[in-house]
């Protein structure tokens, strides 16, 4: 179907199934319980899984296929939102021809900042492209400011042209009418399921995202950015020039990039210069590295999960704690909530940082090889329960597939 | 006028001259030994072959092309491969992949975005790559990723890389450097088995004795930079200035 094969039509069809799910899957305990707060299916945090989703996908693509760390990505995940505001405050609040000039503009300077970059390779090219990010940061703020609106951040005011709102427009986000805030609340088993039309906006680019970058992971030219990864020797004596395959993959995960700033744009009209900054472009690595480079799932699993923890672990406070504990006795409650308060709250970064240690150091090849792993291990047991020996199954091996 | 054509080509680094006006014409369809002592100019010769190394002067024309200046991609795309001391191959892909890139580079040449066909959907390529499998006998391998091969089936599997771009003339840096007697000898029959069957134009560098009197047709003796001597193997052998420079003394027996 599509032109995938049938293991990679599954695939899709499961990241399809699961994707349309999310407002309930994320949303398992009842109400009012005390895991309530674990419930991530609002819309502001789906449509940030979906959309750090699509920046990961497109980073995949430079870093996980050729291997080329960028360090400044955030650069044109600022560019896609500033473009979408300004086409806001020039023509209507319709999303779309804002993620068109996000994409487009995203794309040309991935162009500039790649070519010059691309000259080097390793850490050289990280630092360069750091210092771009850095200095787009820092231009934002500073000399851009007309073009940006300095710190305040770029917003649509009412005093904006707008040349194409008539008295009938919608004053907020939409799609032509479909307001992005648009939502249907459910009430199911004493879970309230949230229906948002920004998450379902967002959830289908990110699916077509997804599949563009998995027909890229399984032509001819992703094979070339594989090859580029292990051997640029090699590939530059077979008659391939490198350079402009490295070159085209950065402009795409650019665009990725300049799409998700713009989306990011599409479900709150701001832009700020700090979506820029530095923090920004590491967290996509991390996402990444998380998840699994390279892998084709990977870096979803990987910004799910962070935008999890930034959003879910960070709401978790002392009294929270103490409620759980509260069947404890007082000393030793006061003392675990000591301990613990530490890892939640503002201390969610901490648990993160401890959380990507253990994956770099056990699973190298992310939460998709942890997954992988039990896979196996599950497998070997099954086999062991039917009797058969477990070396008559051929081991998996991690491919690109998974 | 041969294949590739050597003319007063010459190479300093710092004050050591690597290559002194070395003159060489290498004829179309024959194996072409270059040997020499350690240091006598073999590699930094064959570098210049392959647009690694820019001499100070001289010309190094291949088919009509000056191969000065120009990048190891173009150099490639005119019909020149090059197998390397230790086997460049593509290490985190599998075996049938590694064989298919440059059934690739050979059809699209040095750069084309196709991001959206698959590969497996490339049938013509895939058949190109299966055969060439076949013909190096790795066919039974091609799933196996090739950082698992032993030094003797990389080697097989450079080949078969190199041979997939049907070049017009193949360049082998000391290709047995490093293997076992069992492995050299199948390199020997596999680059023997090749000139039969394809006719293509090889320059060889080697060390061992036993590979260059097996395959070569013609042999050039390099000594400091220089050739001194350049015959058929029979007569290279008997050559007084060669057991002088470099078959003397224990090597003569090889």
């Amino acid at each position: 179907m599509l032109g995938l094969d049938k293991n990679d039509t599954k695939l899709l069809l499961i990241v399809i199934c699961l994707t349309m799910a999310t407002p309930i899957l994320l949303q398992p305990f009842a109400e009012g319980s005390g895991m309530a707060q674990f419930n991530a299916g609002y819309p502001d945090l789906m449509q940030r899984f979906a959309i750090f989703g699509i920046f990961a996908i497109g980073f995949n693509i430079l870093f996980g296929l050729t291997g080329y760390l960028s360090f400044g990505h955030a650069a044109f995940l600022g560019v896609g939102s500033y473009s979408t505001v300004w086409m806001f405050k020039l023509l209507s609040m319709n999303v779309l021809p804002g993620l068109i000039l996000a994409v487009i503009l995203s794309g040309l300077f991935a162009l500039l900042i790649g070519y010059i970059s691309l000259r080097r390779s390793g850490i050289y090219f990280s630092i360069l492209t750091l210092a771009f990010a850095q200095m787009s940061f820092n231009i934002a703020y500073s000399v851009l400011t007309p073009l940006t609106n300095g710190e305040t951040g770029l917003q649509v005011y009412a005093s904006d042209p707008q040349y194409l709102m008539d008295e009938t427009s919608l004053t907020s986000t939409h799609f032509f009418g479909l307001a992005m805030s648009a939502s249907q609340k459910v009430l199911f088993l004493g879970r309230e399921f949230t229906f948002n039309f920004g998450y379902y906006f967002c959830a289908v680019i990110a699916i077509a995202a997804f599949y563009l970058s998995l027909r890229i992971f399984r032509s001819p030219f992703g094979l070339m950015l594989r090859a580029i990864k292990t051997n640029q020797t090699r590939l530059n004596y077979t008659g391939i020039n490198t350079r402009p395959y490295a070159l085209a993959a950065f402009v795409i995960s650019g665009m990725y990039a300049g799409l998700a700033g713009g989306l990011l744009a599409s479900m709150d009209p701001l832009a700020g210069a700090e979506r820029m900054q530095w923090t920004e472009s590491g967290t996509v690595v991390l996402m990444t590295i998380l998840g699994g480079a390279g892998t084709l799932m990977g870096p979803v699993l990987g910004a799910g999960f962070i935008k999890y923890f930034e959003n879910i672990f960070s709401k978790i406070n002392e009294n929270v704690l103490h409620q759980w504990f509260s069947w404890m006795p007082d000393g030793l409650e006061d003392a675990v909530v000591w301990v613990l308060h530490f890892f939640v709250g503002k201390g969610w970064s901490l648990t993160l940082g401890g959380l990507f240690m253990l994956v770099v150091i056990f699973l190298p090849g992310g939460l998709v090889e942890g997954g992988q792993r039990i896979a196996a291990l599950l497998r070997r047991m099954r086999n062991k329960s039917d009797g058969k020996s477990a070396g008559d199954k051929p081991g998996t091996t991690p491919t690109a597939a998974e | 006028m041969g294949i590739l054509e050597v003319r007063n080509v010459s190479k300093r680094f710092g004050g050591l001259k690597a290559l002194d006006d070395v003159n060489l014409t290498i004829e179309e369809g024959t194996v072409h030994a270059i040997i020499g002592p350690n240091g006598a100019g073999k590699s930094t010769l064959l570098n210049c072959f392959v647009g690694k190394l820019i001499p100070d002067a001289g010309t190094v024309m291949f088919n009509g092309h000056s191969l000065l200046g120009q990048k190891p991609h173009k150099i490639n795309q005119l019909g020149v491969s090059r197998v390397f001391q230790t086997p460049e191959i593509f290490s985190g892909l599998s075996v049938f992949e590694n064989v298919i890139i440059p059934c690739f580079a050979k059809r699209d040449g040095s750069f084309r975005l196709h991001a959206i066909e698959t590969v497996a959907n490339e049938v013509d390529m895939v058949e190109k790559a299966e055969q060439m499998l076949i013909d190096v006998n790795m066919q039974d391998k091609r799933h196996m990723n090739a950082a698992s091969l032993s030094r003797g089936d990389k080697r097989r599997l450079e080949m078969a890389m190199c041979l997939a771009q049907d070049p017009r003339l193949l360049l082998l840096d000391e290709p047995t450097a490093g293997m076992a007697r069992a492995d050299t000898n199948n390199t020997i029959d596999l680059l023997k088995q090749i000139q039969d069957s394809r006719n293509i134009t090889m320059v060889i560098i080697e060390h061992d004795m036993h590979v260059v009197f097996s395959l070569a047709e013609r042999i050039t003796v390099l000594a400091q930079g220089t050739p001194i001597a350049e015959d058929i193997p029979a007569n290279i052998k008997g050559h007084p200035k060669v057991q002088e420079a470099y078959l003397g003394g224990a090597h003569s027996g090889a």
